[in-house]
């Protein structure tokens, strides 16, 4: 049973801590879309890897600057947004992370935990705001 | 992440249990191994039969792991993967590059 109304919106500061939060917030939200443990898993790693890439990359750890993650639906489908508050973060200048030169790199896999785990993954950058990472699961 | 280690024949048996992630137990992997190196252990299995999540950070850690032992000489085993974890080492290609196995006993008995 689907009976999310959102939409959803979490603020945090950039503290791994706070993702355990979020994913908390993750899972209460997919449990009213009404995806079953292994899309709950599913969403909650790629939600994670998000939230860390702002975190890290977007945010590089100044903890003055936010993370926001919103959650909505529409279409059958569960949207989830997360803008950093960065100077824009270019995900497709990330090395392939199955090339065999990166294969053994201890970093640089966490798009292609998104790409894998969700049915629809984009990015944006905009003027005078951080890069928006959108992720899509169908419900 | 708990974690606990035992020896088994000259083997030490790490076993796991919770998350590996990042700002957690990704550090705690990479100290727990780094201090068995430190020691002089060439043997080292890790139990993953525990995990529950392994995020992009807690297999990166686990990859630099293994190149820290193999630098060393050693070498770096794992064992009972759940479902999971299988996924994302087939995910990443990282399937090719550990050795695992099943079970515990098969695993130790492999060093030998």
């Amino acid at each position: 049973m689907n009976d999310f109304a959102g939409p959803v919106v979490v603020s945090i500061s950039s503290r791994f801590e706070n993702i355990e939060v979020v994913q908390l917030v993750c899972e209460n939200v997919c449990a009213k879309c009404g995806f079953d443990g292994e899309k709950t898993y599913q969403v909650g790693l790629a939600l994670r890897e998000g939230v860390a890439n702002a975190m890290k990359h977007g945010n590089r750890f100044d903890l003055s600057r936010l993370v926001e993650v919103r959650f909505e639906q529409g279409q059958g489908i569960l949207r989830i947004e997360i803008e950093d508050q960065g100077e824009g973060f270019d995900p497709s200048k990330v090395p392939d992370p199955l090339a065999p030169e990166n294969l053994m790199k201890t970093s640089g896999r966490g798009i292609l935990y998104m790409k894998t785990m969700m049915d629809r993954y984009e990015y944006r950058i905009e003027p005078g705001r951080g890069t928006i990472l959108v992720i899509e699961k169908r419900i | 992440m708990k974690s606990a280690i035992k020896d088994v024949n000259g083997v030490k048996v790490i076993e796991l249990q919770g998350k590996i992630t990042i700002g957690s137990g990704d550090i705690q992997l990479r100290d727990m191994i780094g201090n068995l190196v430190k020691e002089g252990q060439m043997k080292i299995l890790v139990n993953m039969g525990g995990v529950t999540m392994m995020d992009s950070s807690g297999v990166g850690e686990l990859v630099g792991c293994f190149t820290t032992v193999a630098n060393k000489g050693g070498k770096l085993k794992l064992c009972n993967l759940t479902a999971k974890i299988t996924d994302i080492l087939t995910v990443t290609q990282l399937i090719t590059v550990f050795d695992t196995f099943d079970s515990e006993n098969d695993a130790v008995a492999s060093f030998f």
